[in-house]
C-alpha cells in the first residue's frame, strides 16, 4: 500500500538533503517527492509517497525523526486527507490525433497550456491514478514529453 | 567580559567551548585553521595535537567513552576534515557524544573546488547525528551550545561543525548560549508508564528470564539501577561488548558476554529463556545471528531511547522509550510493590549455574610452547585486579579481551564495536588517559590495527600520557586469518603480516621473491619514538613486564610475541544460529 507522508521541516539549508540521504541510506525507494515552504516560513513541508509494503512506513518515520531538523510527520491515510498532483503532458497532435487529444482532455478537465503544429500540450491536476489513467489514454497518440509535481496531501477537515 | 564586546569567532568559538565545559581538544591546525590556532594559543583550553586527524577523531572518542563527557576534535578543511570521517563514523556507530569541528574554505570559495575544499558536512551526512555550516559568526556561539547538547542527550552521538575561515575572522557580539530552541529535538527520557507496568507485570511472571544490557545502559549512567534490578528479581545478566563493566563480571548473576564469541552459558540462557529483557541494545547481528532463530521461546521486553530501534529487528511484546537509568528505576520502584518468591526462578538460576561451570571460557596451551594470547589477557587481569581501564583495537585481541579480562565498573572498556575500526586503540587509550589521569589505562591491540595509528606514540610521547600497549603480536591480521582457516580452507591470502617463518606455508617461495620481510621491531620501534619497549616471550615474563610498566608510569609498549594461529572460540559463526556455536566444549569432555 502506498503512504503517504506529510513531513514538516525547519527550513534550512541542506535539510532536503538529510531527508533524501536518510531514505538511500536506509534502502527507501521514494515514490515521489514535492517540497515547499508551509504555512509559516520557518517551516517546510515536504510530501514522500512510499511504497509501505517495501519498507516499514513506522521504521521510515522513526528514522526520519530522527533528524534534528524535522519538526513532525504525518502518515496522511487516503481516507482522511486530500491529495493532488500537477501534471504536464505534450501529445503529438496532428489531424484526428489531435482532435482525440482534445476530447481527451476535456474529459479529464486538462487545461490545453500550449499548441503548435505538431503538439498539444495539456496540464492536468488530479490524485495520482487519474493522471495514471490518463496518461495510458494519450499513450496511443504519442506521448512525447511528461512532467509531474509527485504529490502533495494534506489532512481533511480542522488539523486534519 | 562586557555583555556588548565584540569577539573574533575564532576567540568566540574557544570560549563557547569552555562555557561547555571543555577541558581538551584533540587536533591538528592547517590553512584554514590558523585564526583558531591562533586563539588557542594564549588561551588555556587544552590541545593536544596528534600526528593524524583520525587520531584526533578517536581521541576524543576515547576519552568522551572513559569519561562520559563530551569528546571534542578539530582538524582543518580537505584532507584534515576528511581523516577525521572514520573517528567520525566509529563514534556514530556506538552512539558516543563527540564534537567535531572542521575548518572550511572561506564562505565565497565554497562550491568553487578550491584549495582544500571538502564538502565535509555533505561527507558526514550519513553517519552524524547532525551537522552544522556556520554562515554567520553571530550564530557560534548558539551553534556550540546546541552542538554539545545534540551530541550528548537522548541517544548520544557526533556532530560535525564547518566553520568557514571567515566566519573564525569575524567579529560578532558574544553572548554566552544558554537556551535550546530545537523544535524537533526532544528525546523522550521518561517511559510511559503503562509499559513500565506491563514490562513489570511480564519480568514477575517470568520463569526463565534473561536481562540483556547493552551501550545504553553505560551511556545513561544506568549502572547502580540495573544492578537493583537484577538483584531484585535475580535476573541473569547477559552484556553485549558495548555494556562490558554495566554489570559486574564478579557477580553471581553475570554470565558475561552473548553473541558471535560470547559465553556458553549467556548464549544459551538466551536461546532457552522465556523472558527477554533489552536494556540498551539494539539486536545487532553480531549478538543475535541468525535472526529468524533469537530468544526462540522469548517475550521480548525492549528499552532504548531511541524509538527507532524498538522493532527494527525484533518485535519486542513491551516496548519501552526511554532512557535505561529511569527505566531500571521506574521498573524497580513497580517490582517493588509486587510479590515474588525466589523459588520462581530457582531451577532456571541453577541451569545456568550448571552450564557457568560446566562451559567455562577455555583455551589450550598451544602446542609449540609459545605464549597463549589469553594467557597475557588474564595476567593483565589479575596484575591490574579488574581496575584497569581497557582500551583495544580489532580483532582477535578485542575478542579475547571481552573474554579473559574481568570488566567490574561501567567506562572501564573502550573499544569500537559497531564500526570495528582497526586502529582505534591507541589513539582511544590516549583520551582515555587524559581523561582519567589516575586510571591505569591499557591498550590492548594486534600487530595489525597497531601499524595504523602507531604514529600517536609521538602524541602520547609529547603528551605525557602513560598509556601501555600491549601488542598481542602473533604476525597475521589475526581474525580475518581464522575465518580463512575456518571457512576459507586455510587460504591465508594477504594476512600473513610476518614472513619470518615460512616453513610449511604454500606461499613462502613467491614472498621470498616479492622480498616480502618480517615486521618491525616493535621494542625499537617504541624506543625511537622515546617510549619504553619490552619484549616478552615466555609466561613466566609476562607479570614482570606488567608490573614494571605500572610501576614505571610511562609509555611503554610490550610487544608479547604469541603463539600465531590461535583462533577465538567459542564461536557463532556469523547468520548462523546459536546452536551451532563451535567450540565451547563441555570440560566434562576435554582431555585433562
Amino acid at each position: 500500500m502506498k503512504h503517504t507522508l506529510s513531513i514538516l521541516v525547519e527550513n534550512k539549508p541542506g535539510v532536503l538533503t538529510r531527508v533524501a540521504g536518510l531514505f538511500a541510506r536506509r534502502g527507501f525507494n521514494i515514490e515521489s517527492l514535492a517540497v515547499g515552504v508551509s504555512e509559516d516560513p520557518r517551516l517546510s513541508r515536504v510530501t514522500i509517497v512510499i511504497d509501505g509494503d517495501e519498507h516499514p512506513v513506522d521504521q521510515v518515520t522513526k528514522q526520519l525523526h530522527k533528524l534534528i531538523n524535522v519538526v513532525k510527520i504525518k502518515d496522511l491515510a487516503s481516507a482522511v486527507s486530500v491529495s493532488a498532483e500537477l501534471l504536464l503532458v505534450r501529445v503529438a497532435g496532428e489531424g484526428d490525433k489531435r482532435a482525440e487529444a482534445l476530447q481527451i482532455a476535456e474529459i479529464f478537465h486538462a487545461k490545453i497550456v500550449d499548441v503548435d503544429r505538431r503538439s498539444v500540450t495539456l496540464r492536468v491536476v488530479g490524485a495520482a491514478d487519474k493522471l495514471e489513467a490518463l496518461l495510458e489514454l494519450l499513450q496511443p497518440l504519442g506521448v512525447l514529453e511528461v512532467v509531474r509535481t509527485g504529490t502533495i496531501a494534506m489532512g481533511r477537515g480542522r488539523g486534519g | 567580559m562586557t555583555p556588548d564586546k565584540k569577539l573574533k569567532g575564532s576567540r568566540a568559538l574557544v570560549a563557547a567551548l569552555q562555557h561547555e565545559g571543555c577541558e581538551v581538544l584533540f587536533g591538528y591546525p592547517g590553512g584554514v585553521a590558523i585564526p583558531f590556532y591562533d586563539a588557542l594559543y594564549d588561551s588555556d583550553l587544552r590541545h593536544v595535537l596528534v600526528r593524524h586527524e583520525q587520531g584526533a577523531a578517536h581521541a576524543a572518542d576515547g576519552y568522551a567513552r572513559a569519561t562520559g563527557k563530551v569528546g571534542v576534535c578539530t582538524a582543518t578543511s580537505g584532507p584534515g576534515a576528511a581523516n577525521l570521517v572514520t573517528g567520525i563514523a566509529t563514534a556514530y556507530l556506538d552512539s558516543t557524544p563527540l564534537v567535531a569541528i572542521t575548518w572550511q574554505v572561506r564562505s565565497d570559495l565554497i562550491g568553487t573546488d578550491a584549495f582544500q575544499e571538502a564538502d565535509i558536512t555533505g561527507m558526514t551526512l550519513p553517519i552524524v547525528k547532525h551537522s552544522y555550516l556556520v554562515k554567520d559568526t553571530a550564530d557560534l556561539p548558539r551553534i556550540v551550545h546546541e552542538a554539545f547538547h545534540i551530541a550528548s542527550t537522548g541517544r548520544p552521538g557526533p556532530v560535525v561543525i564547518d566553520i568557514p575561515v571567515d566566519v573564525a575572522l569575524g567579529e560578532a557580539v558574544y553572548h554566552e548560549a544558554t537556551t535550546i530552541d530545537l523544535p524537533g529535538y526532544k528525546p523522550t527520557v521518561t517511559g510511559h508508564i503503562k509499559q513500565v507496568r506491563a514490562a513489570a507485570k511480564v519480568i514477575n511472571e517470568a520463569e526463565r528470564p534473561v536481562l540483556y544490557l547493552g551501550g545504553g545502559v553505560i551511556a545513561a549512567n544506568a549502572a547502580p539501577e540495573i544492578l537493583r534490578l537484577a538483584e531484585l528479581r535475580r535476573l541473569p545478566v547477559a552484556t553485549t561488548l558495548m555494556a562490558l563493566g554495566a554489570f559486574p563480571e564478579t557477580h553471581a548473576l553475570s554470565m558475561g558476554m552473548l553473541g558471535m564469541h560470547g559465553t556458553v552459558a549467556a548464549n544459551y540462557a538466551v536461546h532457552e529463556c522465556d523472558l527477554l529483557i533489552n536494556i540498551g541494545a539494539r539486536f545487532d547481528d553480531r549478538v543475535t545471528g541468525k535472526l529468524k532463530a533469537f530468544a526462540p521461546h522469548a517475550k521480548v521486553v525492549h528499552v532504548d531511547v531511541d524509538p527507532a530501534e524498538i522493532g527494527k529487528n525484533v518485535p519486542p511484546m513491551v516496548p519501552i522509550v526511554g532512557d535505561a537509568k529511569r527505566i531500571a528505576a521506574a521498573l524497580v520502584k513497580e517490582l517493588e510493590g509486587m510479590e515474588w518468591s525466589p523459588e520462581h526462578t530457582e531451577p532456571w538460576l541453577a541451569r545456568i549455574a550448571g552450564r557457568k561451570d560446566e562451559f567455562p571460557l577455555h583455551y589450550d596451551e598451544p602446542e609449540d610452547g609459545s605464549l597463549a594470547p589469553q594467557f597475557v589477557i588474564q595476567e593483565i587481569d589479575r596484575v591490574t585486579g579488574h581496575d584497569a581501564v581497557i582500551c583495544t583495537d580489532v580483532g582477535q585481541h578485542q575478542m579475547w579481551a571481552t573474554q579473559y579480562y574481568t570488566y567490574t565498573f561501567p567506562r572501564q572498556f573502550v573499544s569500537s564495536g559497531g564500526l570495528g575500526t582497526m586502529g582505534f586503540g591507541l589513539p582511544a587509550a590516549i583520551g582515555a588517559k587524559i581523561g582519567r589521569p589516575d586510571a591505569t589505562v591499557i591498550d590492548i591491540c594486534g600487530d595489525g590495527g597497531f601499524q595504523m595509528t602507531m604514529q600517536e606514540l609521538a602524541t602520547a610521547m609529547s603528551d605525557d600520557v602513560p598509556v601501555i600497549v600491549c601488542l598481542l603480536n602473533n604476525g597475521y591480521l589475526g581474525m580475518v586469518r581464522q575465518w580463512q582457516d575456518l571457512f576459507w580452507n586455510k587460504r591465508y591470502s594477504f594476512t600473513c603480516i610476518d614472513a619470518s617463518d615460512c616453513a610449511g606455508c604454500p606461499k613462502a617461495d613467491e614472498c621470498v621473491r616479492r622480498g616480502r620481510r618480517s615486521q618491525p621491531d616493535f621494542v625499537k620501534l617504541a624506543e625511537a619514538f622515546g617510549a619504553v619497549g619490552v619484549r616478552v616471550t615466555a609466561k613466566d615474563q609476562v607479570e614482570p613486564a606488567l608490573r614494571e610498566a605500572i610501576a614505571g608510569d610511562r609509555l611503554t609498549v610490550i610487544d608479547f610475541k604469541v603463539a600465531q594461529e590461535e583462533n577465538v572460540f567459542p564461536m557463532v559463526p556469523a547468520g548462523s544460529e546459536i546452536t551451532e556455536m563451535i567450540g565451547g566444549t563441555s570440560r566434562k569432555r576435554r582431555k585433562p
